[in-house]
């Protein structure tokens, strides 16, 4: 049976190690900034390299570990605080703390069900579906990408996410290192602002990219 | 009544010696099957509880308030004294034994006060080792500050939460014994009798503050660590549980109490501010080190109090006692302040108060160092008032807060019932007639780690083949059905008075004619007016709800029928003492500059009073005291 | 000036409670918020009602009895302060005021306003301690402590159990509490011997008595009479990590 900051830390390191893959993601996706055709092919060429590298592999398994773990944690974590917490007929309790620090679990939520729509645009056709190639005869995942931006619902989807990503980071990355034990007043001021700088960097980072292609494209 | 005190042979410095050398001893394997009951968990009961369980014997411990740790030494806040002599200014145990018994007014005993003093060096040692966050220099060495009524620096302090953290100390120490079984704790719940088997003290009954329902519990010796009785006069600085039930329902059994009107009025408390007021919050004595007591120099004036200037104030401590200033001890700096409102210079709306400034202080050390010392006192006192007292002098006024007088005990602070203790503030012991500032926290403290272990455990000695005492005894049953008929007896008046209205009305009485000053033409009229009201309270109360569930009305209302009965002993106790000391000043006597008048010749002992009954007059007993190796001389702080 | 109450009434902590309304004109604005129910106290009683038990003792804010939720805050409007030294001037006239019990599944309602906070003594005595006897304590100088550590410290054992962390948090955390305790010992040179010990115990007992999860929103910081400081939650994190990195 793990204690509540046991269960708190499960949750900081998987979230920790998700964080992190974003920027990796971050820094890949760059790519897609790139002149078109130079961006075409770059981009299809990175995404075979991903698809077959055997390390990749094992690490995308951590990656899909660590989103189911960081799920199950959050719903359990949060089932047993609704037992423990009792609510009041007048509830002002708002007024003392951040709303998206009360409201990480609705949140992730919206994240998760982006994630579902996120993954059956681009990994599951990548995977199961047919797309055509390239020059260099990579799959052409570049043009599903612009085609799919292209709807401006579907942009809308992806930028609203994103801010609902950034909120999650904001207040996740700043207790993530709280539950880590980070306790010296002076490096706590600076990791909120460094938590807060890399939130907003890079879901502005991903949010640009459905917008340029957008713009640029459509 | 042959009152012995004890004391053991010896010079001064060797009776506590002395006593620990030839105290009688349990073995360890004993000591389990003794049962000692403590009911109280301040500093008093929570350090007594937890060393008799690290020693090894069965405690039990009780409280009224929720949790041990909300006992009221948690309000102390300005700091503890202990003749360590860290500042190099001359002190000693010695020095700190003459300051206290003269602070005292020299109605203490010697042997007493010197094995306070004595033991206040082991404190430190103790609370520091339990982890207490006490004020350090930067080196890292333990700070001291001063108190009123002495001239060097041996006060210890944890800023101005003194009490909060000693009480912790004391409260973790017992949880420890707690969570190892050692100690059952009993929140919650409220001594209403002692047991007496065969004349000694076996058992107490209480009542679950919860369910309403009454409990006997059987010891082989009986603690009261209750603390203080100054709610009596229901606007003090005690907090609103405070009460004298427990030692009351004791001295009814059988123990004496011992100056009972030698009551603390405390010089910086909040002012009243309405009827509807339930309690005057101290500002710690700790002020007066750097603060400067003053009322304008005219009945009338109006003024803004910065606007007035320097000459049109009367620093009147400063100028009647220039040795001590505004550090002169609590009684003479409270009637000063009441000598001041009383002739028309009070400040305020209600023309009650005086002010505590620290301009000075602010200008000359930096509003930071005055802020590092004392801000949480200036925080609670805009909290409180809505002023900031860094821009404008504080309002304070005299309080009640703490009773010298409690239980007669000996000097191993055991009342004259057998086998029934009483340490703390619920005792008489150390004080006389007027305690220093700080002294009450060290007492409570030592009585609790240093003298009762020793003493309680001589005691037990005698017990090791009693045998578990049966709570089935006849005198439980006895015990059992008076608290009964008691409660049910309160709430079958059913009156058109709120218990709350008699306390008021006492404390008044009290204030008027029991207080900062007495004279016998009062006191005489004061105790037929609280017959009166104890009539009427027995007429006219109304307690609603019943005894069998959780009723506040009805704690409320046994606290105050004893306060009725305490009053009145408090104003016998006044009226036989033909003499002014300490605390107690009687009009009659003083000086021509109004200094207190004491009567060495004639009121040089202890008065112990018996209970003779409801409705009869009290008997006086008398502790006659010696003084070998400090002559009494008279209190000057000029 | 006139004040509209609702006021939570329970029986007992079995029974289903409900707000009650109550109106009280021509009170004092200069009343503290609690002799504002003992006005309401004497007035029910004299009218032959039961009056609202609620917890209260010292009424100048440091023994932590007193606690409940004003108008759905922990002790009122006022941040860093006990209920007992809010005054009625924080309020207008004529207004709405909801009282209701601190809740939490750990501290069960005993009747009115009056809650069972036992689980945090327990809490204390599964280890917030040093481990010391009477009688074993060498020379207070032995042992020099740094002004800074002290006070640092200090700022952790101001802690006044009241509960309001635990009422304010959303997720009923008792996380600021228990870490408040084992930073004051910790941060100590004295306390650091059964540091180990004493943290597993500590927060393994706050799980048993039920408290949620902290979500470090840091809402018991601001509502903190004391305003005990949420980095002892994460030192009390460190100190847990560190502890379960060490234990045989």
């Amino acid at each position: 049976m793990l204690t509540t900051l046991s269960r708190k830390m499960l949750l900081c390191l998987t979230g920790l190690f998700l964080g992190f893959f974003l920027i990796i993601h971050l820094l890949g996706n760059l790519q897609l900034f790139l002149p078109v055709e130079e961006a075409r092919l770059q981009f299809n060429w990175y995404s075979h390299f991903l698809s077959g590298n055997a390390l990749i592999k094992m690490v995308s398994y951590v990656l899909y570990l660590s989103i189911i773990v960081h799920v199950i944690d959050a719903l359990i974590i949060t089932s047993k605080n609704r037992k423990a917490a009792k609510p009041y007929q007048k509830d002002h309790r708002g007024r003392a703390s951040k709303w998206y620090s009360r409201n990480m679990g609705v949140l992730g939520t919206l994240i998760l069900i982006f994630l579902v729509i996120h993954f059956q645009n681009f990994w599951y056709v990548y995977k199961f579906g047919t797309l055509p190639v390239d020059s260099n005869g990579n799959k052409d995942l570049y043009q599903l990408v612009v085609t799919t931006f292209q709807e401006w619902w579907y942009v809308v989807i992806y930028v609203l996410s994103m801010v609902a990503l950034c909120y999650h980071l904001i207040h996740g990355v700043h207790s993530a290192l709280r539950t880590l034990g980070v306790f010296h007043p002076k490096y706590v001021r600076w990791i909120k602002v460094v938590g807060a700088v890399y939130a907003i960097m890079v879901c502005a980072g991903f949010a640009m990219m459905p917008i340029y292609i957008f713009i640029t494209t459509g | 009544m042959n009152l012995d005190a004890k004391i053991p042979e010896g010079s001064l410095e060797q009776k506590w010696e002395n006593f620990k050398k030839t105290a009688k001893l349990v073995n360890p394997a004993n000591r389990k099957k003794l049962e000692v009951i403590v009911v109280g968990t301040g500093l008093a009961g929570s350090s007594i509880a937890a060393s008799l369980a690290e020693m090894g014997y069965q405690v039990k411990a009780f409280c009224f308030q929720d949790s041990p740790r909300r006992a009221h030494s948690v309000a102390a806040q300005g700091g503890v004294n202990a003749a360590k002599n860290y500042k190099n200014d001359g002190d000693s145990v010695y020095r700190m034994f003459v300051d206290t018994l003269k602070g005292g007014d020299f109605r203490a005993r010697e042997a007493n006060v010197y094995r306070m003093a004595e033991c206040s060096l082991n404190l430190i040692d103790q609370a520091v080792a339990q982890g207490v966050p006490f004020g350090r220099e930067y080196g890292g060495y333990l700070n001291n500050r001063s108190f009123g009524g002495v001239q060097v620096s041996r006060t210890f302090y944890a800023r101005g939460q003194t009490g909060q953290q000693l009480l912790l100390g004391a409260y973790q120490a017992l949880m420890r014994q707690v969570g190892k079984g050692a100690v059952k704790l009993y929140s919650r719940h409220e001594m209403l009798d002692l047991v007496l088997i065969d004349g000694k003290a076996r058992g107490i009954i209480v009542r679950n503050l919860d369910t309403g329902v009454l409990e006997r519990h059987a010891g082989h010796a009986v603690i009261l660590a209750t603390g203080g009785y100054g709610k009596i006069y229901y606007l003090s600085t005690l907090a609103m549980g405070c009460n004298g039930s427990a030692i009351w329902r004791a001295h009814k059994k059988g123990a004496l109490m011992a100056s009972p009107s030698w009551i603390q009025i405390h010089p910086t408390s909040l002012p009243q501010s309405g009827d509807y007021q339930s309690k005057l919050t101290l500002m710690s004595e700790s002020l007066r080190n750097d603060g400067r007591i003053w009322v304008p120099l005219k009945t009338d004036e109006t003024r803004n109090p910065n606007d007035i200037p320097e000459n049109e104030r009367d620093y009147y401590l400063e100028r009647r006692y220039p040795a001590f200033g505004n550090l002169a001890p609590r009684d003479i700096s409270s009637r000063a302040a009441k000598e001041r409102i009383d002739a028309g210079f009070g400040i305020g709306p209600l023309k009650n108060a005086v002010y505590l400034d620290f301009a000075k202080a602010i200008k000359e050390q930096g509003r930071s160092k005055i802020e590092e010392k004392y801000g949480n006192l200036f925080d609670m006192y805009r909290k409180i008032t809505g002023f900031d007292a860094y821009e404008e002098p504080m309002m304070i006024s005299p309080s009640a807060h703490f009773s010298m007088g409690g239980l007669w005990v000996d000097y191993e602070l055991m009342t004259t019932v057998p086998g029934l203790f009483a340490l703390g503030e619920a005792n008489f012991a150390d004080h006389g007639a007027n305690r220093l500032g700080a002294n009450s926290l060290l007492q409570a403290s030592v009585d609790g780690y240093f003298i009762a272990p020793y003493t309680v455990a001589n005691y037990l000695s005698g017990d090791i083949h009693t045998g578990k005492i049966d709570d089935q005894h006849p005198e439980f049953d006895k015990a059992q059905a008076a608290v009964e008929a008691n409660l049910k007896k309160l709430l079958a008046i059913g009156g058109n008075k709120t218990v709350d209205y008699y306390h008021k009305t006492l404390g008044k009485i009290l204030y008027d004619y029991c207080g900062l000053a007495r004279n016998e033409a009062g006191l005489k009229g004061a105790i037929v007016e609280i017959r009166k009201l104890r009539e009427d309270f027995y007429k006219n109360v109304k307690i609603p709800g019943d005894s069998i569930a959780m009723n506040s009305e009805l704690e409320k209302a046994g606290r105050v029928s004893d306060y009725l009965e305490i009053g009145e002993l408090m104003c016998f106790d006044a009226l036989s003492r033909n003499e002014s000391c300490g605390a107690h000043f009687r009009e009659e006597y003083q000086t021509a500059e109004g200094e207190a008048m004491r009567n060495d010749a004639e009121f040089q002992f202890i008065s112990a009073w018996e209970w003779a009954g409801a409705g009869a007059d009290p008997v006086l007993h008398k502790e006659e005291l010696t003084f070998e190796v400090l002559k009494p001389i008279v209190r000057s702080y000029k | 000036m006139k004040l509209n109450l609702k006021v939570w009434r329970q029986k007992d902590r079995e029974s289903q409670g409900k707000l009650v309304d109550y109106v009280l004109e021509d009170l004092n604005p200069h009343m503290s918020f609690l002799e504002m129910l003992d006005t309401l106290n004497e007035r029910l009683i004299l009218a032959g009602d039961e009056p609202v038990e609620f917890d209260h003792d010292c009424r100048e804010g440091i023994c932590g009895q007193c606690g409940m939720m004003i108008n759905g805050i922990a002790h009122g409007p006022l941040q860093n302060t006990t209920t007992c030294q809010l005054h009625l001037r924080s309020f207008t006239n004529n207004e709405t005021i909801f009282i209701e019990p601190f809740r939490s599944q750990a501290f069960p309602i005993k009747r009115d306003l009056r809650v069972d906070r036992s689980a945090f003594d327990r809490i204390i005595s599964s280890g917030g301690f040093v481990s010391t006897n009477t009688g074993q304590a060498p020379d207070a100088h032995a042992l020099p402590i740094s002004h800074q550590v002290t006070e640092a410290a200090f700022d952790s054992a101001a802690c006044i159990g009241c509960g309001a962390c635990v009422a304010t948090c959303k997720n009923s955390s008792a996380a600021l509490f228990t870490s408040a305790k084992i930073n004051h010992l910790v941060l100590l040179p004295q306390g650091k011997e059964e540091r180990q010990e004493r943290v597993i115990r500590m927060v393994e007992q706050m799980d048993a008595e039920e408290f949620g999860h902290c979500s470090n929103t840091e809402a018991c910081e601001v509502e903190c009479p004391q305003g005990i400081s949420v980095l002892n939650i994460a030192r009390m994190n460190y100190e847990y990590n560190r502890a379960l990195t060490r234990r045989k």
